[in-house]
C-alpha cells in the first residue's frame, strides 16, 4: 500500500475564480478525504446591520455576492416586508420574478462556461459566455447595472418596465431558446463532456437528503426541492415545474442547470403575459419589529435570510444561510474516492459561490 | 403577498437531542442553524424542512455551557456549528468534524459575540513606511 | 515599445470581493470584449505574470496570500486594483474583517473604480498599466528610477 499524502488545493488556483482551500488526502491518485477550509472572502457584512439603516442595508445585501445579487436583495426585502407586514404591489412582485429569472440564467450560463473550462473545453466556455452577454444586455437595459442591479427597495422596486420593453424582451426569447438548445445539445451529447462527467462525483439520493444539499445539487439526485414551489412572490401565479434528474452524478447536475435555463424562459414569458398594471413601490414608514425567515430559490439553491428587529432603525440580526454553505457537506462526500484530476470538475458541480458562503 | 406567520418553538437544551432525533426519524431535512444575540442572551435556532414547510426549534445558549452537537444525527450540521462557535464563541461538544476555531478566521475573535468591537483602520501610507 | 508591452500576461486574484468584479474580469476575456486581441493573456501562475489584477477589500487571512502572490511575480510588475472595494474598501470598509483596500497590503499602480467595475473600464485600466510597465522596465534597464 502506498503512502498517504496531503495535497493543498487553492486558495489561488487556475480553475477557481474564487478562493477556497481544500486539503486533499491522497493515496496515489485517489482522493480519500477532502477537508475544506474557508474564510478567504469572509467580510463580516452581517455585522454591518448595526451600523446601517435597514433600508440602506438592501444595497449591502445585494453585495453579498455579485452573481446572485438580485435575489439576495429581493429576499432581504421580502424578509423585512414580512416583519413589518407591508404588502408590496403585485406588479413589483412580478418584476422581481422577471429579474430573478434573468439573473438565474446569467448565473447558470456563467457556471456552464466555468464548468466547461474546468474540463479544459475552452471553446465551450467562450460559447456560454457569448450567450450570457445577451442576458446581461437585458439586465443593463432594464435596471442600469450589469451584475449588480440595485433596483430592490423595501416596499417594492425602483424601476418599471413599460409595455414596449416587455414586448421587446418577449420578442428576444425565441432567439435565446435557440441558443440554449444548441448549448444543451453539446453538454448532453458531446463525448468530451460525457467522459468527464458521467458516473463521476456520485451523490446518492438518500445521502443528498441526509446531508441537506440544496438546489441543482439535490435536484440532480432525484429530489424535487425548489423553494419556488412554495409560491413566494409572484411564483404562485406562474406555472412552475422543477427540473429533476435521478442519476446523481456531475452530468445530472449539469443537465438540471441546462434544463432550468428553459424553465426560466418559460417563467419570464408567463410573467410578461400576466403582469398586472399598477404601482411598483409602496411607502414604508416606521421601523421593523419581530423576526422572519425568508426562503427563496437562488441559482445555487435555497437561500434563507433571517431578520430580527426590535423596533429600531438598525436591525438586531441579519443572517444568511447561503446554498453553497449547505452544499459543502455534500461536496466533501462527493470528493471522497474520486481521482485527483477530477477534483476541479466535482468542486464546480456544486457551483461554489464563495462570496455567498462566507459573507 | 403576505406569507403565513412563522412559529418558533423554544425548548430546553436537554430536550434538543431527543427532538432532533424525532425530526430525523420523520424524514426532515436540516435547513440551517442560526444564532442571534439579544442583550447578553444568545439563542440558537434549528430549522427543518419537509414537504416545503419549515419548522423551527430554539434553545437558549451561553458562552459558558457547551451545546451538544447534532452532527451525529445530521452530519451536515458541522458547518453551522463550527460557524457559530467561531463567530459567537458558543462552544459545541462532540462535533463530528471539529475545526477548533479555524473554520472562519477573523481579525477579532468572536466578532458577533461581543456587543462592541472597535476596528482601527490605518491609512495605506502608514503601513508601507 | 517592447515585446513585454505587446503581450502582457495577467494574473487575477479575488481578495474578498463579492464576485461582481471577478466575473467582469472574466467577461473581459470572452468574445464580446476579448482582451486577447491586445495580446493580454490570463494565467494562473504568478511567476508567469506581469500584471496583477486584484479585486476586493482584502480580509485578514488574504493579506498573506496577496503578499505571497505579489512577491512571487517577477520584476517589472504592475498592480491594478479593480472595483471600489479594492480601491478603498467600498461598502465593506466598516466591516471588521476588511483591511480597506489593496493599497493597505501591497503598492497599487492603477485604480479602477466602479461597483461592479465595467469591462470597458477594466480594459482601460489594464491598457494604462502597460505604459507603467514599460517605464518600470526602462528604469530597470538603465538603473534610473522612473517617475511612475
Amino acid at each position: 500500500m502506498s503512502k498517504k499524502i496531503i495535497v493543498p488545493f487553492g486558495p489561488q488556483h487556475p480553475v477557481l475564480p474564487e478562493p477556497i482551500h481544500l486539503d486533499l488526502v491522497l493515496e496515489d491518485e485517489r482522493v480519500i478525504e477532502a477537508i475544506p477550509s474557508i474564510g478567504y472572502v469572509h467580510r463580516g457584512l452581517e455585522k454591518l446591520v448595526e451600523k446601517r439603516d435597514y433600508k440602506d442595508y438592501v444595497f449591502i445585501s445585494e453585495r453579498i455576492c455579485g452573481i446572485c445579487s438580485f435575489i439576495h436583495g429581493a429576499t432581504y426585502c421580502q424578509a423585512v416586508e414580512q416583519v413589518m407586514g407591508v404588502e408590496i404591489p403585485r406588479r413589483a412582485e412580478f418584476l422581481r420574478a422577471i429579474w430573478s429569472e434573468y439573473s438565474r440564467m446569467h448565473s447558470h450560463l456563467l457556471w456552464l462556461g466555468c464548468f466547461a473550462d474546468s474540463m479544459g473545453y475552452e471553446n465551450l466556455f467562450m460559447d456560454c459566455w457569448k450567450v450570457r452577454e445577451k442576458i446581461l444586455d437585458v439586465l443593463e437595459r432594464t435596471t442600469g447595472g450589469r451584475v449588480i442591479q440595485g433596483v430592490n427597495r423595501v416596499g417594492g422596486v425602483s424601476r418599471d418596465m413599460d409595455k414596449e420593453e416587455l414586448n421587446r424582451i418577449k420578442s428576444e426569447i425565441p432567439g435565446l431558446r435557440a441558443d440554449y438548445v444548441e448549448l444543451t445539445r453539446i453538454f448532453d451529447e458531446d463525448l468530451t463532456v460525457q467522459s468527464r462527467t458521467k458516473g463521476i462525483g456520485m451523490l446518492p439520493k438518500d445521502t443528498a437528503w441526509e446531508l441537506g444539499a440544496v438546489g441543482p445539487t439535490i435536484r440532480g439526485s432525484g429530489h424535487a426541492v425548489d423553494a419556488r414551489m412554495t409560491g413566494y412572490g409572484a411564483y404562485d401565479e406562474l406555472d412552475f415545474k422543477p427540473v429533476v434528474r435521478t442519476e446523481g452524478d456531475c452530468h445530472a447536475r449539469c443537465m438540471v442547470r441546462t434544463g432550468e435555463l428553459f424553465t426560466s424562459l418559460d417563467l419570464i414569458e408567463n410573467a410578461i403575459d400576466r403582469i398586472p398594471e399598477g404601482d411598483i413601490i409602496v411607502p414604508v414608514k416606521g421601523n421593523p419589529s419581530g423576526e422572519y425567515y425568508a426562503q427563496t430559490e437562488q441559482p445555487r439553491g435555497e437561500v434563507i435570510h433571517y431578520v430580527k428587529a426590535n423596533g429600531k432603525k438598525n436591525l438586531l440580526r441579519h443572517r444568511v444561510r447561503t446554498p453553497t454553505l449547505a452544499n459543502v457537506p455534500a461536496l466533501v462526500q462527493m470528493l471522497a474516492g474520486c481521482e485527483l484530476a477530477d477534483v476541479p470538475v466535482i468542486v464546480l458541480t456544486i457551483d461554489p459561490c464563495i462570496g455567498c458562503m462566507e459573507r | 403577498m403576505k406569507q403565513p406567520d412563522q412559529k418558533v418553538e423554544t425548548i430546553q437544551v436537554e430536550e434538543l437531542i431527543h427532538r432532533v432525533h424525532s425530526f430525523h426519524d420523520d424524514g426532515y431535512r436540516l435547513v440551517q442553524i442560526s444564532c442571534a444575540q439579544e442583550g447578553d442572551a444568545f439563542e440558537v435556532t434549528y430549522s427543518f424542512d419537509k414537504n416545503l414547510s419549515i419548522s423551527h426549534i430554539r434553545i437558549p445558549a451561553t458562552p459558558e455551557n457547551p451545546i451538544p452537537s447534532i452532527s451525529k444525527i445530521y452530519l451536515a450540521s458541522f458547518v453551522y456549528e463550527n460557524e457559530i462557535a467561531d463567530l459567537f464563541g458558543i462552544p459545541f461538544s462532540g462535533i463530528a468534524i471539529d475545526y477548533k476555531g479555524t473554520f472562519f478566521r477573523t481579525s477579532v475573535p468572536h466578532p458577533f459575540g461581543t456587543s462592541q468591537i472597535t476596528v482601527v483602520k490605518k491609512k495605506p501610507e502608514e503601513q508601507h513606511e | 515599445m517592447s515585446y513585454l508591452q505587446k503581450s502582457p500576461w495577467i494574473i487575477h486574484y479575488d481578495a474578498s470581493s463579492c464576485n461582481g468584479c471577478d466575473i467582469e474580469v472574466l467577461a473581459c476575456l470572452t468574445p464580446l470584449y476579448d482582451v486577447e486581441r491586445f495580446g493580454i493573456l490570463n494565467t494562473g501562475n504568478p511567476k508567469h505574470a506581469d500584471i496583477f489584477v486584484i479585486t476586493g477589500g482584502v480580509n485578514e487571512i488574504n493579506k498573506e496570500v496577496v503578499k505571497n502572490i505579489y512577491d512571487q511575480m517577477p520584476h517589472p510588475k504592475v498592480v491594478v486594483a479593480v472595483g471600489i472595494c479594492a480601491c478603498s474598501g467600498g461598502v465593506f470598509k466598516e466591516c471588521y474583517n476588511i483591511s480597506g483596500g489593496v493599497a493597505t497590503v501591497i503598492p497599487v499602480d492603477i485604480y479602477v473604480p466602479g461597483c461592479a467595475a465595467r469591462p470597458e473600464s477594466i480594459i482601460d485600466g489594464i491598457v494604462q498599466a502597460l505604459s507603467i510597465l514599460e517605464q518600470k522596465r526602462n528604469s530597470m534597464k538603465t538603473g534610473v528610477e522612473g517617475t511612475a
